[in-house]
């Protein structure tokens, strides 16, 4: 068994003493002895994935650098794609009330006065409308 | 004698602290208010100098070997030579804890007295917050974790440390004391620390004023603009000390990286997730006065996660809920944390109807909604960051199982989030103010997606293992097309304005719009760092090998031959160097390294790598192991590709801060007069 393959299982599985210390990095003696385990069981014909659901079921879920997707430590996984569509949700919900009242449909004339000094784009290509933007900074600057 | 005068003044900043205080409450109602307004900005202004003398105070009790102080004993001997002993002042946590509040009363008594005249509404709430925050630091060294601690025989014989000798002691001496742990020994450990804590520290000033503007129910832009540059300068402290701190993990750690997503990193790295979100979303209000709400809570945000990180990083509190109970100012910094949360917010929502938005959203394409979303994406950044880890406290409190939240969790929930968070790095600058045309936008934005994907695809075809790094090197290649293309649009505008060479109007176009460009800058950093993220996140190689003399090992193109091992002179008398004389041979001719480890007297050891870096990789070599009779090395050889563009990243990074946040006299000037023609248009 190379050093790499042993390094390879180890780097998944945590040092059973410090905190937050991955297995193949550390040299505490308990850590040599878990990479010695982990050689024995490679040697003895035990694939990485084996070795991994051992130290699991003997040590419990403190030992793995990714925390499991199931029981308590699914919230881990859960809350992120709940923050995510949360983060949606609101930005949808703050867009909407920054938006003004909308304008009505048979009153075009009636831009808000603001607006005059940007003006829309109207599609006028690409330069023009970089053009006014950058002079409008330049001038901002003067 | 020299310690009691450290204890006085440190006595007497509290005292000062508590007076600004008392006295700025009191001038709203009393009449003279000018003249307690002016006691108490006195007041404030005073700690600095009291806490300098206490914090030179502790400086020469460690220079001098006063070892009847219990502070010099833990982390000053005999041995330690003379820098260390000076940096020691901030090498342990009492000393720590006073070396952060002097730093704040610094930053606190500048701020007074450089706006006192400028912030006539604001000026007396920003001396009553100051105070208060120095008041209970102040409080905290004082009375849970005093570095002035002396030793003392109590009569049945023991020794305990205590300010105020027991009923029946006698003062006692220790003969020497133990010195700094080995792994603080390091340059990088000496200035990274300095660098986080006024970044940390910094963020006081933006907080006193947010809170301020609240109390005096000003919801105008005041605070934002007297405080731009402050949260800009505390801002690149932060960065700096996050940059440093990653510097000194990657040279010291011997792990082959630079960053671990361990808890007191994390710490550290989640106020600076919202401090980023603030300095981006701080230029909505000041360009259109809005996002006003969201603004003060960005800053209450960062500025509890100081609180929360300094405390983090002080007491141990994740690496073991028990060493938090242990801890004596657990409890005194959660309740201060919980309050200035509390207290804070809840003056927030009473406030709200003040900070209504001048202005309203034109349309969903416009630079305000980008910048928007930028700021959802670092906000969510946060949360991801604090979830995993806070989860491991709360899994120990509340289901007794303590679950380890390793790196792979951070890759697969960070890792989604800077994608989109990079592509709109790049796109955003291009989107106008209020209302801008999507055909226009993509006209600009086709010609770098095409170079990007081009770009993508020659890496693909050189070497495209990673579907996940080519999706990276795109997104870094489109923004970074941009940015650079917005660079050479600018210049070629001023090129045909005025007829200047490219390189002059390159210069004048920074100096000109020092903050738009200096931003930018800081962009194309972000690029450069990137790259080094991904290349050695995804093309890292790493063996280890235990060779005979004479045996070679061949690693990404390197051939290492392991010809004996030596002892090194050391400096340190109190260990020893051995290394592992190694033949190098990559490509050209073969060169001597010697990866060597450290071992003290009392048992640690340090594994340094010796690094050989390129443009192109890193070559880190450790010594992890070795038979004493010379026999056998082991080693253990990272190659990481690209890295030293993330050093490299940092650099550009600190210049175009810098350029942004300068104050020269021109760009002050230019502010005013932007926020004038704001407010008249408003």
């Amino acid at each position: 068994m190379t050093d790499d393959q042993v390094n390879a299982v180890a780097k998944q599985l945590n040092c059973p003493v410090c905190e937050n210390i991955p297995l193949d990095v550390c040299d505490t003696q308990a850590c040599v002895q878990w990479r010695d385990l982990i050689r024995q069981k490679l040697a003895a014909g035990e694939t990485p994935e084996q070795i991994m659901v051992y130290f699991h079921e003997t040590y419990g879920d403190r030992v793995l650098q990714e925390p499991p997707r199931r029981g308590l430590s699914s919230v881990l996984w859960v809350l992120p794609l709940l923050g995510v569509a949360a983060a949606g949700v609101i930005l949808w919900l703050a867009l909407r009330s920054m938006a003004p009242v909308p304008a009505v449909a048979s009153d075009p004339p009636d831009q808000d006065h603001r607006a005059g000094e940007d003006g829309a784009p109207s599609g006028n290509g690409v330069l023009e409308d970089y053009r006014r933007r950058l002079e409008r900074e330049l001038e901002e600057i003067r | 004698m020299i310690p009691d005068i450290g204890l006085i003044t440190l006595i007497l900043s509290g005292v000062c602290a508590l007076f600004a205080l008392a006295a700025s409450a009191g001038a709203r109602a009393s009449r003279p208010a000018e003249r307690w307004a002016q006691a108490g900005r006195n007041a404030v202004v005073a700690v600095a100098p009291l806490l300098t003398l206490s914090a030179l105070a502790l400086v020469y009790a460690n220079l001098s070997g006063d070892y009847s102080l219990e502070y010099t004993t833990q982390v000053s001997s005999r041995a330690t030579p003379t820098v260390l002993k000076i940096t020691a002042l901030w090498g342990g946590q009492n000393g720590s804890l006073l070396f952060w509040v002097w730093l704040m009363s610094l930053f606190s008594a500048g701020v007074l007295l450089i706006k006192w005249d400028e912030d006539r509404e604001l000026r007396l709430y920003v001396t009553g917050i100051l105070a208060a925050v120095l008041l209970f630091f102040t409080g905290l060294v004082l009375v849970y974790a005093n570095p002035f601690a002396r030793w003392w025989q109590l009569p049945d014989g023991h020794i305990s440390a205590a300010v105020l000798p027991p009923a029946g002691s006698l003062p006692f001496a220790a003969a020497d004391g133990y010195g700094l742990a080995a792994l603080l020994r390091h340059p990088g450990m000496i200035i990274h620390p300095p660098f986080l804590y006024l970044g940390f520290v910094g963020f006081v000033v933006p907080f006193a004023y947010a809170m301020a503007a609240l109390l005096a129910g000003r919801s105008g832009d005041t605070w934002l603009r007297a405080t731009r540059r402050w949260t800009l300068a505390a801002w690149l402290f932060l960065s700096l000390g996050l940059l440093l701190g990653a510097r000194w993990a990657y040279d010291v750690l011997g792990w082959g990286g630079y960053w671990g997503w361990d808890p007191v990193e994390n710490a550290a790295l989640m106020p600076w997730l919202s401090a980023t979100a603030f300095v981006h979303s701080a230029i909505i209000q000041e360009k259109r006065g809005m996002l006003k709400t969201w603004n003060v809570f960005l800053i209450i945000l960062t500025f509890c996660q100081v609180i929360l990180g300094t405390f983090i990083t002080r007491t141990g509190v994740i690496a073991s809920v028990h060493s938090f109970a242990r801890s004596s100012i657990g409890a005194p910094f959660l309740a201060f944390t919980a309050i200035t949360l509390l207290g804070s917010i809840s003056l927030l929502l009473a406030r709200l109807e003040d900070l209504r938005s001048d202005n309203k959203l034109d349309k969903l394409l416009s630079r305000e909604a980008a910048f928007l979303l930028q700021n959802v994406l670092f906000v969510l950044l946060n949360f991801v960051v604090a979830l995993g880890t806070y989860f491991p406290i709360l899994s120990d409190l509340v289901a007794n199982n303590k679950i380890t939240v390793g790196p792979p969790y951070y890759y697969q929930t960070v890792g989604p989030l800077l994608v989109p968070l990079l592509l709109l790095m790049g796109i955003a600058p291009l989107v106008s103010w209020r209302s801008a045309s999507l055909p226009a936008l993509l006209r600009l934005l086709w010609p770098p997606a095409l170079a990007a994907l081009l770009l993508t695809a020659g890496i693909f075809v050189l070497d495209g293992k990673n579907g996940f790094a080519l999706l990276g090197f795109g997104v870094l290649a489109f923004s970074g097309l941009i940015t650079l293309a917005e660079y050479a649009r600018g210049a070629r505008a001023r090129h045909t304005l005025s007829a200047e060479s490219y390189p002059l109007a390159l210069w004048h176009l920074l100096g000109r719009n020092r903050r738009r460009y200096g931003a930018y800058l800081v962009h194309t950093a972000v690029i450069l760092m990137g790259m080094g993220i991904i290349g050695t996140h995804f093309y890292q190689v790493e063996t280890q090998r235990t060779l005979a003399p004479g045996q070679s090992l061949v690693v990404g193109g390197h051939s290492l031959r392991f010809e004996r091992l030596e002892l090194l002179p050391s400096a340190e008398t109190d260990k020893q160097v051995l290394a592992a004389r190694l033949s190098l041979t990559s490509g050209g001719n073969p060169r001597i390294i010697r990866p060597f480890q450290e071992l003290y007297d009392n048992g640690e050891r340090i594994t340094p790598p010796v690094l050989v870096s390129t443009l192109k990789e890193d070559l880190y070599v450790l010594l992890i192991g070795w038979e004493s009779d010379g026999s056998s090395a082991t080693l253990k050889v990272f190659v990481n590709p690209l890295i030293n563009w993330l050093w490299i990243g940092s650099l550009v990074f600190v210049v175009g801060t810098l350029a942004a946040a300068w104050p020269g006299r021109g760009a002050v000037k230019a502010e005013r007069r932007a926020w004038r023609a704001r407010e008249a248009e408003g």
